[in-house]
């Protein structure tokens, strides 16, 4: 994918940070990790239906995989794509490590408080995505299995989970065509997993594009009978006349 | 059918009932108490959430728990985890070995995806729960639904990242039992899937015991 020709906005965010906003459905969102290790923990809603969540289970059972790239689609529990991964320069993210919260990031890294350190207090991903989802009248029930945009855990063939460093270098990035008006929830707290002794959590670029349209033979639209058919549900429930699907 | 209970005195038996396939189920766990599910005909998802019965804000968290443990599979001495990240049960016996807690539930929305549009109308494990909810009026919601547990579900996940629902590997009398640490409601659907092998293609009855040692 090119670089976006037209941008719509453009927003840093320190490591640590927390942001929410809409994306529309055909616009674009780059996520560039600036240095290299960042972590971005997401959720997304309809922002119609708050309740029709991204849905960690049904993304990975749809697409037998259990991490996200080109040509992935995050799905929504109702059946829809709510994105589609139309390009990544990092090649896994990853949706079953969770979030840190205040008792794992200070057993970690010890605390930091506004008043002493100001804004480089320490933020755990738990209390940040909250706080963004309550700005949307969502809550502590809305946070279910996240993604993890830029790490990666491995997991053996006895179940057993790794952290796997260095899976992101300076300037990686993602980009997310959204198929739906969505809530997107995320911050720039570190990885739970993350192997990193030290509280370090890596800057972000957000980037918004208007998308071009979705042509019949769209990579993430084929990639599997499951995608074709969560875009058919997604066209209908916008009143749109659908791809053809076998 | 074995009843696997030759461990359990009738005295010690708090509750027990039988659950068809397709039916939702919905019971308080208090703290101390055995929760035992016995996979009756054999490989049957047994879909399950946890809330604190005090707070139902207070969940069970499929990534706080697999986090954990540093592993996805849930077996003895798995410790079930809250979105507080506190201890709701830990799994005291089990005799299957495996059980997972990433494939999350069925929905009639994800039978379209998954399968067929057309497969809309089948009696999905969502629409069980959402049943369960509104019958025993618990004050809560679809929003309440986060990622479960399938007890008896085999969803292996290679070192590659390839991801499937493979054949089970419970078998009829095998049960899993755990330990609550808080009072704890238990909703549960039975899964009545019949498009993959989660439950061998043939859905049957579990039963529940809840019991005090």
């Amino acid at each position: 994918m090119s670089k976006p020709s037209s941008i719509i906005w453009s927003e840093h965010l320190p490591g640590g940070a927390h942001w929410s906003g809409v994306m529309r459905r055909g616009t674009c969102l780059r996520i560039t990790d600036l240095e290299g290790g960042a972590n971005v923990p997401m959720l997304m809603s309809n922002l119609e239906v708050l309740s029709e969540r991204y849905n960690m289970p049904d993304t990975l059972k749809a697409q037998k995989t259990a991490f996200l790239t080109v040509p992935n689609a995050c799905f929504s529990d109702m059946g829809r794509v709510l994105c589609s991964v139309i390009s990544d320069t990092c090649g896994w993210h990853d949706t079953i490590g969770g979030i840190s919260n205040a008792n794992s990031l200070a057993e970690k890294y010890g605390t930091l408080n506004y008043q002493k350190a100001n804004n480089d207090y320490f933020k755990n991903a738990y209390d940040s995505l909250v706080n963004e989802l309550e700005k949307w009248d969502m809550g502590a029930k809305d946070m279910v299995p996240n993604i993890n945009w830029f790490s990666k855990i491995r997991v053996e063939n006895d179940g057993a989970m790794t952290f796997v460093e260095g899976n992101s270098s300076a300037g990686s990035y993602v980009d997310l065509r959204f198929e739906m008006d969505t809530v997107v929830v995320l911050s720039t707290a570190q990885h739970p997993l993350d192997t990193n002794p030290e509280y370090a959590p890596k800057p972000i670029e957000l980037t918004a594009w208007k998308a071009e349209p979705v042509q019949s033979d769209d990579a993430c639209l084929r990639h599997r009978a499951e995608n074709e058919r969560a875009f058919y549900n997604t066209a209908i429930y916008y009143g749109e006349k659908p791809h053809d699907f076998s | 059918m074995t009843l696997a209970n030759e461990n359990i005195q009738p005295s010690q038996v708090v509750y027990r009932e039988v659950v068809e396939a397709g039916d939702p189920w919905m019971h308080v766990v208090k703290a101390g108490q055995k929760f035992r599910i016995v996979d009756l005909g054999g490989n049957q998802a047994v879909d399950t959430l946890f809330y604190n019965a005090d707070n139902h804000d207070e969940r069970y968290s499929a990534t706080d728990t697999i986090k954990g443990q540093g592993n996805i599979y849930l077996t003895t001495d798995s410790v079930l985890r809250s979105n507080l990240n506190n201890p709701m049960l830990t799994i005291t016996a089990d005799t299957c070995g495996r059980h997972d807690t990433i494939g999350g539930a069925c929905s009639a929305e994800s039978n379209t995806v998954r399968y067929s549009i057309d497969k809309r109308h089948m009696h999905s494990c969502r629409d069980s729960f959402l049943k369960a909810l509104s019958k025993w009026n618990e004050g809560m919601k679809k929003s309440d639904l986060s990622s479960n547990i399938n007890f008896f579900m085999n969803v292996p996940v290679s070192p590659e990242g390839h991801l499937d629902f493979d054949d089970g590997i419970s078998a009829p009398g095998r049960f899993v039992e755990m330990t609550a640490e808080m009072d704890v409601l238990v909703l549960v659907s039975n899964c009545p899937q019949l498009n993959n092998p989660c439950n061998g293609y043939n859905p049957t009855p579990v039963e529940m015991i809840i019991w005090q040692a």
